[in-house]
């Protein structure tokens, strides 16, 4: 099973986990998405713009500034 | 007032104090404003005091963003991500949605309270309308989150209205498609509001049930079954509509259609403002370019931003749908509204101000320097532009 990453909202499409409110059971392979698939989460990148997962690995710079740094919220 | 800040490995610590943090709260209060209409004609018993939210929002308003200017002032982007995690801007919005309902129930009391004339109860429906119209607006900016608690605030505020396709119509269907010629929330070069609304509002109706079908299709259910999410938007109207009928009589009718029609009027006036004549590029496989930030009429005045949770930031709105509301930027060189939202309505209404301001302004973007093939443009309409604005059009 493999992931595909939305290059604008950082969306992942887990092949194992599909999306079950837009209809795509889990198991539902990238490849037989419809040809005119759009991000669920953002709509504006479709399915040609998606970028495969080598692995868990996250690769926008908007999900790297979530996930990999060192932050405080302070009054 | 909360700093953020962000410990970077090569430019040390990031700090960012949102400015605005605790004026935001004027978005989540603004739906409330319209009883002060209601006070207003109760102490002094003069029905025109209920015109009072209407010249807030269309004197006062445009004043205040023409006499306070715009903030152009961006969140460094390193922060971006603890802004979005911060719940208060999410709770303001959740906070909106009752807001929404007691405003709405607020009118409905006074109509049936209050021995009214006919103006002043059409003052009144339109005053209510506009407001839920500003509900729509409150269901935008939960609609394009995608957790469900906020989806579901977003159903129930548009069931005020009853707009409750606005949602998946805007995501799925405005945002994929607009400023393009086949996007029906987006106007034309030389379309007057009033044709565009009879173009967008059953446009964006249809397009979303066809959206709603083909998604229950792919989960083997029935378009009448509960998993329809149009219709448990809508069945929320019925019951509050229906109830309201019931209770007090067909007196009521008139302010409910007055009330709907109004609010969704406001939603088309955003949209007519909001992408006027820009249009993305085909590419060779016949697809279009993905939107950009100068694809959307942006405005960066203050006072009406701090009423609209920062929507008329719309050209990186539509480039980036998710950003959250703190996080919207400012752009250089993006095709910019000469005032406020409130103010630009009032153009759009009279279409000879809107194209003797607009057109040129569409003709000199840089992106486009007078060339009609980059503009989206109302068929039949392009050698009639051609003649007026010959001094503007590229050769």
């Amino acid at each position: 099973m493999k992931k595909y990453q939305c290059p604008d909202c950082s969306y992942i499409y887990d092949e194992a986990v599909g999306h079950e409110h837009e209809g795509y059971e889990p198991g539902t392979r990238f490849e037989d998405l419809p040809e005119d698939f759009a991000c669920p989460a953002c709509f504006v990148r479709e399915k040609e713009d998606f970028v495969p997962l080598e692995s868990d690995s996250i690769t926008s710079d908007c999900a790297k500034n979530k996930n990999s740094v060192v932050r405080s919220l302070k009054k | 007032m909360k700093t953020v800040t962000f410990d970077s490995p090569t430019q040390g610590t990031i700090s960012y104090t949102d400015k605005k943090r605790g004026l935001w709260w004027m978005s989540a209060l603004y739906p409330l404003f319209p009883i002060t209409g209601l006070v207003l004609h109760g102490l002094t018993g003069i029905e025109l005091m209920l015109l009072v939210p209407m010249v807030a929002a269309y004197i006062c308003v445009p004043l205040f963003d023409y006499l306070l200017g715009e903030d152009l002032s961006n969140p460094p982007e390193e922060v971006v991500a603890q802004l979005e995690q911060d719940r208060y801007y999410s709770r303001l919005l959740y906070l909106a949605v009752p807001l929404h309902f007691i405003t709405f129930f607020a009118a409905v009391y006074w109509i049936v309270t209050q021995d009214l004339s006919m103006a002043g109860y059409l003052i009144l429906a339109v005053g209510a309308g506009m407001t839920s119209g500003l509900g729509i607006n409150t269901g935008h900016e939960l609609g394009h989150k995608t957790d469900p608690l906020s989806r579901l605030m977003a159903k129930i505020v548009l069931a005020v209205p009853g707009y409750g396709h606005f949602c998946l119509e805007h995501n799925a269907g405005h945002h994929r498609h607009v400023a393009t010629p086949e996007d029906t929330a987006s106007s034309k070069m030389g379309e007057n509001i009033y044709a565009f609304a009879l173009r967008e509002i059953p446009g964006g109706f249809k397009r979303a049930w066809q959206l709603e079908k083909v998604r229950l299709q792919r989960k083997g259910k029935s378009m009448w079954s509960p998993s329809n999410e149009l219709l448990q938007s809508y069945a929320i109207t019925a019951v509050i509509q229906i109830s309201l009928l019931i209770a007090f009589g067909w007196m009521l009718l008139p302010f409910l259609i007055i009330h709907n029609f109004l609010a969704w009027w406001q939603l088309t006036s955003a949209n007519y403002i909001e992408h006027y004549g820009l249009l993305r590029e085909k590419k060779a496989n016949g697809s279009y370019e993905r939107c950009q930030p100068h694809h959307s009429w942006n405005s960066n005045h203050v006072f009406s931003n701090l009423l609209l949770y920062h929507l008329e930031r719309h050209s990186d709105h539509h480039a980036h749908p998710t950003r959250h509301v703190p996080a919207l930027r400012n752009f250089e060189d993006v095709p910019a509204l000469p005032n406020g939202y409130f103010g630009a309505y009032l153009m759009a209404y009279c279409p000879p101000i809107w194209f003797a301001v607009m057109n040129p302004r569409l003709l000199n973007l840089q992106h486009i320097q007078g060339d009609l093939s980059k503009v989206n443009i109302l068929p039949g309409k392009r050698e009639a532009m051609e003649q007026k604005y010959a001094s503007l059009v590229a050769a």
